[in-house]
């Protein structure tokens, strides 16, 4: 047989496999540009876990009571987690995990553009765990069923631990409803603040996706952008209301002949801005990433040499 | 920043989830010895009660089959349906089997 008409047969194979909704798993025939695109999202996807921890872990020591902090603790401890799923689940893809640290320290790997704001406000704990912990799961929940056996399984553990995250933030954000007026007012700046960045995180439009369409035909992703976007809005409306706040877009309704809501478009150009490095935390995030790393070489160093004699001196 | 050769070895990480049940594969993870892998399962996943007891093994030491469905290996299991109980034909009436 030619090298082509293997080739063929092999593409024809996984295309089978695909029709099937079966998953392709690690040393199955994959095209290469399906392994690519693999990389590229679950890479991503892992690198947003690790910065994401540090958004919420600054308010660790500074959390206002022991429970309080203990749920923190636990929540970033669960980040880290979900980081290791996915570079766990990447790897299976060819890529060594130090391979992926470099590419994220040398910015040539992207994470999530919503770790690039600041968190001033011990709310925005609250309101990272409801809208950015609630828009991750809705992009995470019909990744489980993604055609990648590793990434879905990843997926599928991290969407049972994601529901507690936005559980405790939401929580959070009601006790400080019942709270002074003070506080109810830190919870509205907080929600105005993370409101538009939360609606990003699912992406550019539709229309200005380019990998969308051949994600979708592989089974990689289940649903575009717009669609989950929308989603998002509709569960998360109701959800401001029961929490007394309100989210800032004058253009948010009920829509009876669609059955949705409709609301105001997001400002693309500023996603465009902090994906390409200029968001308001891109330096420090990625400053701290890299301090972090090299902070830690001499424990990844003495744990080396202590493996390497036996590790019983 | 350590080089690539430096990087620590792949442990694949099984859970039995209670007593009774298989350990089953949960994932993987990198660690320098046996005891620091052990431990690193721990945390990565048994988080909730996941587990109550952990096995490591190193990847590397791990033989497998090849993933080509028309890989030789199963071939003879395919053609054997007389391995099954519905092969064999027993009247309704026929109770307790």
């Amino acid at each position: 047989m030619t090298a082509t008409a293997q080739e063929t047969e092999l593409l024809a194979d996984f295309e089978q496999t695909l029709a099937r909704h079966d998953r392709i798993e690690p040393r199955d025939w994959m095209p290469e540009r399906y392994r690519k695109t693999l990389v590229r999202q679950i890479a991503q996807h892992a690198h947003s876990e690790i910065i994401g921890m540090q958004p919420e872990g600054a308010w660790i020591t500074r959390a206002p009571s022991l429970r309080r902090k203990a749920i923190l603790l636990a929540k970033v401890q669960d980040e880290a987690g979900h980081g290791l799923y996915l570079y766990s689940a990447c790897e299976t893809l060819g890529v060594s995990r130090q391979q992926l640290t470099e590419l994220l320290l040398a910015g040539k790997q992207k994470y999530s553009s919503i770790f690039n704001y600041p968190t001033p406000s011990y709310a925005d704990v609250g309101t990272i765990g409801w809208l950015v912990d609630g828009a991750a799961i809705c992009n995470q929940v019909p990744l489980c069923r993604t055609s990648y056996g590793p990434y879905g399984r990843a997926m599928i553990r991290i969407c049972k631990e994601e529901s507690f995250h936005q559980r405790q933030g939401y929580e959070l954000l009601m006790t400080m409803m019942g709270g002074t007026d003070e506080q109810r007012a830190m919870v509205q700046e907080s929600v105005d603040r993370f409101w538009w960045p939360s609606l990003m995180m699912f992406g550019p439009p539709d229309a200005q996706s380019p990998n969308t369409a051949q994600s979708m035909a592989w089974g990689i992703k289940r649903d575009t952008n717009d669609e989950l976007r929308q989603k998002f809005v509709d569960m998360t409306v109701p959800q401001a209301d029961a929490l007394g706040v309100t989210l800032p877009d004058p253009a948010l309704a009920w829509n009876e002949e669609r059955g949705h809501y409709d609301f105001g478009e997001p400002d693309w150009d500023e996603l465009t801005a902090v994906i390409s490095g200029d968001g308001p935390c891109n330096a420090q995030r990625m400053a701290h990433r890299r301090r972090a790393h090299d902070d830690g070489a001499w424990v990844r160093e003495a744990a080396t040499a202590y493996a390497a004699g036996g590790g019983d001196r | 920043m350590t080089d690539v050769k430096a990087e620590w070895p792949l442990y694949e990480v099984f859970v039995r989830g209670k007593r009774g049940l298989n350990h089953v594969h949960v994932g993987s993870l990198h660690a320098a010895d046996d005891a620091m892998a052990l431990r690193h399962a721990r945390d990565v996943y048994t988080r909730r009660n996941e587990g109550v007891s952990i096995w490591v093994v190193r990847s590397d030491a791990i033989t497998a089959s090849s993933p080509d469905e028309k890989d030789p290996l199963f071939a003879p299991s395919g053609d054997k349906v007389y391995r099954h109980p519905t092969f064999y034909e027993i009247p309704d009436d026929v109770p307790h089997m």
